[in-house]
């Protein structure tokens, strides 16, 4: 057992210096993953009324968040699926282009969010349209983005939580 | 009536709960064998009490009884049997009954099952499990009834959400559950041991197969939400790093960080208090991820204001659950003794490596999580943090566990000699050095990281085979004959650490093709049009309208040639589902699988002039996940037959018969 010599307590105290170096070691890189895992991939929420407001520069991606204006969508259906629509906090309005498919719960009335970036003519082309997958559910981000508009009637109202109804009492 | 026998079964549980936590804790303080031999028995009547309570929910959801609220908000008359059945923990409160109803079966199984354990720890476990399931079943009696009665009560209800009347999601829930509970008697053990002030290689015996088949259940779980997201989203993604997905990944890194140092425990006596550490972080992350869920904080803090008798009651249950134990833990953990001394370069530091990584891959998880969480409470900035980040933080740190797992694995207890493991390890270096090259001329161009990807899982399952075959085989002496001979007689729990091993590898390489080399095409088309995505032709032949038992379907049928010779592949046939209930769409992605990948169509949405959105996807070598998910969880259940590990056979004599994964360098008779 003892062939390096040393006592057990002595072997047990450098076990210990082992494990807490190693321990550290490994916070100190976890650390220093997210630091540079946040640095780079953080993303912001702004609402219509602060993108109208130029609060946001071209090509910085951010989350976008408000309702589909009615009649604001259109698939000119140009060979690669493309869909136009307005996003809203019923105060300012943000022209969004997406190539893809959107969700199943998309409709216009709805909120939605999605990710993206302006371009340089101010619209908003989103990588991301998100709709929670519930009827009554409507995204945080899109009453945060009615809320910082000043347009937000429903407070107080229970908000479900995606595929759950709110309790009936 | 059923339902009023629901309400007062849970009431009554929760008297038993409460008899259950009290009883034999007083009991095993003054060592008073009446009062501890009380715990048992509660704990089966416990159970017994909170299945006739399930049963009940259940049976008013069979019959489509409109009276109760929750099967009107949740239910409807044409759903079809299965998934009135699985709507019955499709919602928050029949989970939450869900919930306590495994909290006690998992009791009744130590009542049942653990006749050696000695009758204090036995005692003490069930009260700490009891105390448990007296918090849970608090708030469902003041917050969250199940039973509630509706007057006047509706004809007809207004059906589950149809994204989750799925074969994949009805089953998923039950076994994430049954997972997330199990790591609630490993708690119970834990604290049991704090209180008792002993924890040793017995008690190391008794927690495993616990931790084992919760973990089987976690990961099974996991993998089948996983499933579903895939095939029924229709964004042909299987991991979103959604936090409601995270809230199930965390535990599940704890229990496999737990798994593995529960070995080191039982076998060398020592990592103790970490150990005891571990199962109480894995059951404090399993109580966080219900929080996150079931509390609505997810979709918002302001969703959680909104609702706060809920989500104060489960925050606090959570204070006191993870802030009592751990300060129990903090009182407790110095009195336990270390044992077994080992060098760094062995098993044990190995094992100890497994865990740091573990532990730090969970901690990015947590932080990503919950930091916008935070943030949004302190500052009222919202933030998101997506994919991404847990791309760069948990993938380099899972690409360092699985070379260390290959090296880590050949190790033997005590102290190790680096060089000669590197030695017996040769043929795998060799096989990795010729799949990556392999994997470099084919994916080099289209992704770099999946060529790493595939690198590494060749590397991990080289190693695990080199690593079953030296064991069995450990010097050239023996016969080939000898050594396959041998290697079947290899314990069951060598055999299950291999086979879960080679499921990481082959998940790895699974998870390499469908994230990284997937090739995808959107577009709009109408039938007639075809459509390239890498070496396929897809062609829309038709669109017609189909009707379901509870939806109309509109269903794209798609013909998928080779885009060269023009050879038929398959036929796909995706659909637009709008439930009649609610007027909600979903999608069904057609896909079609075989080991090399699947091809995978979605009709979207007509456009303005008549045409369909289309989404079309090759993605390399999906089937992999599943079956390396099939095969993590068949080891698990491996190593929990083996006879050393089965409940209830071990008893405190710790006798230290030599035990897989035991010393490779030794034979193992």
């Amino acid at each position: 057992m003892s062939r390096s010599g040393l006592s057990p307590a002595r072997r047990r105290k450098k076990t210990r210096l082992y494990l807490v170096v190693g321990g550290l070691s490994f916070l100190a890189l976890a650390v220093g993953l997210v630091l540079a895992g946040f640095r780079d991939n953080i993303v912001f929420f702004f609402g219509p009324t602060e993108v109208a407001a130029g609060k946001v520069a071209a090509d910085q991606k951010f989350r976008l968040g408000g309702l589909v204006k009615d009649g604001s969508v259109a698939r000119p259906g140009a060979g690669d699926g493309t869909v136009f629509f307005t996003v809203t906090d019923n105060a300012a309005d943000v022209k969004v282009r997406f190539a893809g498919l959107l969700p199943d719960l998309f409709r216009e009335g709805q909120g939605i969010v999605a990710l993206g970036a302006l371009n340089g003519e101010g619209v908003f082309v989103a990588q991301e349209v998100l709709a929670k997958h519930d009827e009554n559910y409507m995204p945080a981000e899109a009453v945060e983005a009615m809320k910082r508009a000043g347009t937000w009637k429903h407070e107080g109202e229970p908000a479900a939580e995606g595929g759950y109804a709110p309790a009936a009492d | 009536m059923i339902a009023e026998l629901g309400h007062f079964a849970l009431a009554l549980a929760a008297a038993v709960a409460l008899i259950q936590s009290v009883v034999p804790m007083i009991g095993a303080a003054r060592q008073d064998g009446a009062m501890m031999a009380v715990a048992a028995p509660a704990a089966l009547v416990q159970f017994g009490v909170l299945g006739l309570s399930f049963a009940a929910l259940v049976y008013a959801y069979v019959t489509s009884d409109f009276s109760v609220v929750n099967v009107i908000q949740n239910s409807h008359s044409l759903k079809p049997l299965l998934y009135k059945v699985s709507g019955t923990w499709g919602n928050h409160e029949g989970s939450l009954l869900l919930w306590v109803t495994v909290l006690a079966l998992f009791g009744a199984l130590v009542a049942a099952f653990g006749r050696n354990l000695p009758p204090s720890l036995k005692a003490r476990t069930l009260s700490v499990q009891a105390l448990i399931t007296l918090g849970f079943l608090a708030f469902m009696l003041l917050t969250s009834n199940p039973f509630e009665r509706a007057f006047p009560s509706p004809i007809e209800g207004t059906d589950l959400n149809p994204l989750l009347q799925d074969p994949g999601l009805a089953f998923h829930p039950p076994m994430l559950y049954v997972g997330y509970v199990g790591l609630s008697i490993v708690f119970s053990f834990a604290v049991a041991a704090l209180i008792e002030g002993k924890v040793d290689a017995a008690w190391a015996r008794w927690v495993r197969p616990w931790t084992l088949l919760a973990w089987v259940f976690l990961t099974a779980g996991i993998a089948l939400g996983s499933w579903w997201a895939y095939y029924e989203l229709g964004w042909g993604g299987f991991w979103y790093w959604d936090p409601v997905e995270n809230a199930s990944f965390m535990p599940w890194l704890a229990a496999t960080a737990l798994l593995h140092s529960a070995i080191v425990v039982e076998k060398r006596d020592t990592l103790k208090s970490w150990t005891i550490l571990l199962a109480i972080v894995a059951f404090g992350f399993s109580l966080i991820g219900t929080f996150l869920v079931r509390s609505g904080v997810l979709t918002s803090v302001h969703a959680f204001a909104s609702d706060p008798d809920r989500g104060i009651f489960i925050l606090l249950l959570l204070v006191v659950a993870i802030g009592g134990s751990l300060a129990l833990y903090a009182w407790r953990a110095p009195q336990l003794k270390g044992g077994g001394l080992f060098r760094p370069i062995s098993r044990e530091g190995a094992l100890v490596l497994n865990n740091l990584l573990l532990s730090a891959a969970a901690a990015t998880v947590f932080i990503g999580t919950l930091y916008p969480l935070f943030l949004e409470v302190l500052t009222g900035e919202k933030i998101s943090v997506g994919p991404p980040y847990f791309n760069m933080t948990f993938t380099p740190i899972m690409g360092v566990l699985v070379i260390a797992l290959g090296i880590g694995a050949m190790m033997p207890w005590k102290r190790g000699d680096l060089s000669g493991v590197v030695r017996r390890l040769t043929a795998a270096s060799v096989f990795t050095a010729v799949m990556l090259g392999v994997a470099a001329i084919l994916y080099w161009e289209r992704s770099a990281l999946a060529v790493l990807g595939m690198g590494a899982a060749a590397w991990l399952a080289a190693a695990t085979v080199a690593q079953l075959w030296l064991r069995a085989r450990p010097s050239a002496r023996i016969s080939v004959a000898d050594g396959f001979r041998r290697m079947v007689d290899l314990p069951r729990a060598a055999w299950g650490m291999t086979v879960a091993h080679f499921g990481v590898a082959v998940l790895i390489f699974g998870v390499a093709g469908a994230s990284m080399l997937t090739q995808e095409t959107i577009a709009a088309g109408k039938p007639g049009d075809s459509f390239i995505v890498g070496d396929y032709t897809f062609a829309l032949t038709k669109v017609e309208r189909v009707p379901g038992p509870n939806y109309m379907a509109e269903r794209g049928t798609f013909l998928v040639t080779d885009a060269e010779s023009g050879a038929e592949i398959a036929t796909l046939a995706g659909e637009r589902r709008r439930y009649v209930a609610g007027g909600e769409e979903t999608t069904e992605a057609g896909i079609q699988s075989d080991l090399g990948g699947d091809l995978y169509a979605v009709l979207g949405q007509p456009t303005d002039d008549g045409e369909w959105t289309l989404r079309l996807y090759r993605k390399p070598f999906v089937p992999w996940l599943w079956i390396g998910s099939c095969l993590l969880v068949l080891g698990g259940l491996l190593s929990l037959t083996d006879r050393r590990l089965r409940v209830g056979a071990p008893t405190r004599s710790g006798a230290s018969d030599p035990r897989a994964p035991a010393q490779s360098a030794q034979p193992a008779e």
